[in-house]
C-alpha cells in the first residue's frame, strides 16, 4: 500500500506548490498508516528531487523518456497510473492546477478511482474516505466521500501549511515503458514567461477593479505589489477594458486563487468576483463606497480613494522594510 | 465535421446558496438555471466556426445529461443556435456518471470535436472533458483558450502555468474549454427562439453506471470576523496591522 504524489516540475525545477503537496501527502500516509511514494516525471537532478526529502518525501520515483517532454494527458495518465498501480497506491494526490486538471480526470477512469477536485484540507475521515472540497464557486464547502479502493485528490493551491519532516529521500528510477503511439499532442509554438512571479502563486496579490479609473494609475499599484513581493490581479471589467493584461483577471470565468492575503483596490465585491477570491486567507479591500459588499468578506478596510491612499500604502511598506 | 457542446445546467451565478434536508440538498427555491457560463462561450465559438464556411463544420449539437427539468436550458441552447441536441434522461449523479453517460451516447452518434467547459459552476468538478477523452480513448486537451480550424485540422491554444502553447491533436478529440474561447456569449435571436421549438432533441435513458463518490453534506464558508476599518489619512496604519496583528507580510 502506499499514498503516490505527483510533483510536477518547471523544466527541471520544483515550486513551493510541489512541496505544499509533499507535506500533504505525508500526513494523509500517516492518516492511512502507510507510506509515501512522490512521483517525477521528465528531467530533473537527483539534486533537486533531494529537495522532496525536507517535506516528508522518503521514496522518490523518477520516469523519464522522449515521450514525456510534451504534456500529453493520455502519455502522462499512462505514466502515472502504471507507477500507481505498482505501488499499490490507495490515494493519488495531485495539484489543482493546469496539469492536474488535465491529468487527473483521465487517470479517475483509468484507475476507475473516485475523484475529488479543489480540496483544501485533510481527509475528514478516512472511513468512509471523505474530503473536503470546494463546490458552488466558493460559496459552498462539500464533505465528499469517495467510495473506489483507489482515491484521487487534486489539491487546492495554497491551502496546506508546509510541514517540515527532513528525510534523507532515496531516488529510484523507473523502467516502465510508456506506449509511444499515446503521444498525440504535436506542439506548434510555444511562447513561456520566465522570472514573473505567477497570480496563483503568489502569497500576497494586489488587485484592481474599475474604481481605478483608468489604465494610467496602474502605477502606484504595481509599485505596491513590487514593494510587497505580489503579484497583481484585477477584476472583469478592467481586463474586458484591456487596462491590464487576461492573465490578470480573477473570480469565476478567470483565475481562482487563493493568497494569504489579497487586496482589493476600487473592486465592488460582486458574487462572480469573490468566486475566484473568496479563499483567501485575509481580504483588505480599499473602496470608496463604505456598502460595497467587498466589506463583508474583508478582514481590514479603508473607505477612500485608491489614488490617494495606495502612494500612502507605499510609503508605509517602504518604511517597514528598511 | 461534427461539434458537440456538453452543456450543464447550473444555477444563475449571482445565486445566495442556500441548503436544505440538514444541508444535504441545494434549496432550488426561486433559482433561476442557466447554462453553464463556460459551456455558453464554448457553444458560441462552435457556431462562430460552423459560420466560417472554411472550418467546414456541418452541425453543432448540445448534449445534457440531467432530468426533464433542464429542458428550458437545452431549448435555450438550441434558440442560440445549436442544430440539434440530445438528453440523457438521469440526475447528474457526480463527474464519473455523466461522463459515462456522455461517453455512450458519442460512440454511437460519433462526432470530431467535443467542447466541454473547464468547470461547472455549481459542482466545481473540473473532471467531466477528460473523463469522457478516457471512456472513449481520444486525445483532450486542456484550459483551451482558443480553437482554430486550418486545413481541416485543429489548432488549439492551451494556457499552461505561465505561457501557452499551440498544439494540435488528431481528431475525434475533447477540447475543455476556458477564458479566451469566446469573447461574449452569443444571445438567441427571435427567430431563433421561435425555430427552436421545433428542432429535435433526442431522448436516451441511461445506461447502467454507478457514481464512485457522493456528497454527504454541505457547509457554508466559515464566516469571516468584522471588518475593522482603517481611517484613510492614516493609510500607513494597515501595512502595521498587517505585520504585528495578521502576520501575513
Ligand atoms: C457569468 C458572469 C461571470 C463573471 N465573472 C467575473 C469574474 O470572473 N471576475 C470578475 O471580477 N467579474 C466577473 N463578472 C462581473 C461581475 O459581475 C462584476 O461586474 C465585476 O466584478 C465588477 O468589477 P469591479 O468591481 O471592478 O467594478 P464595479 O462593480 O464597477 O466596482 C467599482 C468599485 O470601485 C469603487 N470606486 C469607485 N471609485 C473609486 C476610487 N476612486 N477609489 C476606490 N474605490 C472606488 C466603487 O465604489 C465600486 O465599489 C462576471 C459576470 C457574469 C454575469
Ligand atoms: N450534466 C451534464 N451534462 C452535460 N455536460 C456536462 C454536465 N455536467 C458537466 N458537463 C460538462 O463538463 C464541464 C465541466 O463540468 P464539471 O466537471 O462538473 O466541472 C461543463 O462545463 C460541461 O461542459
Amino acid at each position: 500500500m502506499s499514498v503516490l504524489v505527483y510533483t510536477q516540475n518547471w523544466d527541471g525545477r520544483f515550486k513551493k506548490s510541489s512541496f505544499e503537496l509533499v507535506s500533504y501527502g505525508s500526513k494523509v500516509a500517516e492518516m492511512l498508516n502507510t507510506s509515501l511514494v512522490c512521483l517525477s516525471v521528465g528531467a530533473v537532478s537527483d539534486e533537486e528531487l533531494k529537495k522532496l526529502g525536507n517535506w516528508g518525501g522518503k521514496r522518490i520515483i523518477r520516469v523519464d523518456n522522449d515521450y514525456c517532454k510534451v504534456l500529453d494527458n493520455q502519455v502522462y495518465t499512462d505514466i502515472i497510473a502504471q507507477i500507481a498501480l505498482k505501488e499499490d497506491a490507495r490515494v493519488v494526490i495531485m495539484s489543482d492546477n493546469s496539469e492536474g486538471k488535465a491529468v487527473a480526470p483521465r487517470l479517475s477512469v483509468r484507475l476507475k478511482a473516485g475523484m475529488a477536485s479543489g480540496v483544501s484540507k485533510l481527509p475528514l475521515s478516512v472511513n468512509p474516505f471523505t474530503l473536503y472540497k470546494r463546490t458552488y464557486s466558493g460559496n459552498a464547502f462539500a464533505h465528499m466521500v469517495v467510495n473506489t479502493d483507489i482515491k484521487i485528490i487534486t489539491l487546492s493551491q495554497n491551502s496546506f501549511d508546509l510541514v517540515e519532516t527532513p528525510n534523507n529521500a532515496v531516488i529510484e528510477t523507473s523502467n516502465i515503458t510508456v506506449d509511444g503511439s499515446l503521444v498525440r499532442t504535436v506542439v506548434k509554438e510555444s511562447q513561456k514567461q520566465t522570472g514573473k512571479l505567477l497570480l496563483t502563486d503568489a502569497e500576497i496579490v494586489v488587485s484592481g477593479g474599475r474604481g481605478m479609473k483608468s489604465a494610467d494609475n496602474w502605477g502606484p499599484l504595481v509599485e505596491l505589489a513590487g514593494a510587497l513581493g505580489a503579484a497583481t490581479a484585477c477584476s472583469r471589467p478592467v481586463s474586458d477594458e484591456g487596462w491590464r493584461s487576461h492573465e490578470e483577471h480573477t473570480g469565476q470565468t478567470g483565475k481562482v486563487i487563493a493568497p494569504n492575503l489579497y487586496i482589493a483596490v476600487g473592486i465592488s465585491g460582486a458574487t462572480q468576483h469573490l468566486a475566484g477570491v473568496s479563499s483567501s486567507k485575509y481580504i483588505v479591500a480599499v473602496n470608496t463606497d463604505k456598502d460595497a459588499p467587498i466589506f463583508e468578506v474583508a478582514q481590514y478596510g479603508i473607505v477612500g480613494d485608491a489614488l490617494k491612499v495606495l502612494p500612502k500604502l507605499v510609503e508605509a511598506v517602504k518604511e517597514l522594510k528598511k | 465535421m461534427k461539434i458537440l457542446v456538453c452543456i450543464s445546467n447550473v444555477p444563475d451565478t449571482t445565486t445566495k446558496v442556500k441548503f436544505v434536508d440538514s444541508d444535504t440538498k441545494l434549496d432550488t427555491t426561486g433559482i433561476q438555471w442557466v447554462i453553464n457560463p463556460w459551456d455558453e462561450l464554448s457553444l458560441t465559438r462552435a457556431l462562430e466556426l460552423k459560420d466560417d464556411p472554411s472550418a467546414g463544420v456541418k452541425s453543432v449539437t448540445v448534449a445534457h445529461v440531467g432530468l426533464p427539468a433542464s429542458e428550458p436550458t437545452i431549448r435555450k441552447a438550441l434558440a442560440i443556435g445549436a442544430d440539434d441536441a440530445f438528453r440523457v434522461n438521469a440526475a447528474p449523479a457526480d463527474s464519473y456518471f455523466v461522463a459515462a453517460q456522455l461517453a455512450a451516447v458519442i460512440r454511437k452518434e460519433q462526432y470530431d470535436v467535443i467542447l466541454c467547459g473547464i468547470e461547472s459552476s455549481d459542482y466545481n468538478g473540473s473532471m467531466t472533458g477528460g473523463m469522457v477523452a478516457e471512456f472513449l480513448g481520444i486525445p483532450s486537451v486542456s484550459a483551451v483558450s482558443d480553437i482554430k480550424i486550418e486545413n481541416g485540422s485543429p489548432l488549439l491554444t492551451r494556457e499552461i502555468d505561465g505561457g501557452r502553447e499551440i498544439v494540435t491533436v488528431p481528431m475525434p478529440f475533447v477540447a475543455i474549454v476556458q477564458k479566451g474561447i469566446a469573447k461574449e456569449p452569443r444571445i438567441a435571436s427571435m427567430r431563433g427562439i421561435m425555430t427552436s421549438r421545433t428542432k429535435p432533441v433526442r431522448l436516451y435513458e441511461p445506461e447502467a453506471e454507478e457514481p464512485l463518490t457522493g456528497i454527504k453534506v454541505y457547509e457554508k464558508p466559515s464566516p469571516r470576523a468584522a471588518c475593522k476599518f482603517i481611517d484613510p489619512e492614516n493609510a500607513g496604519q494597515l501595512i502595521t496591522l498587517l505585520q504585528n496583528e495578521a502576520k501575513i507580510i
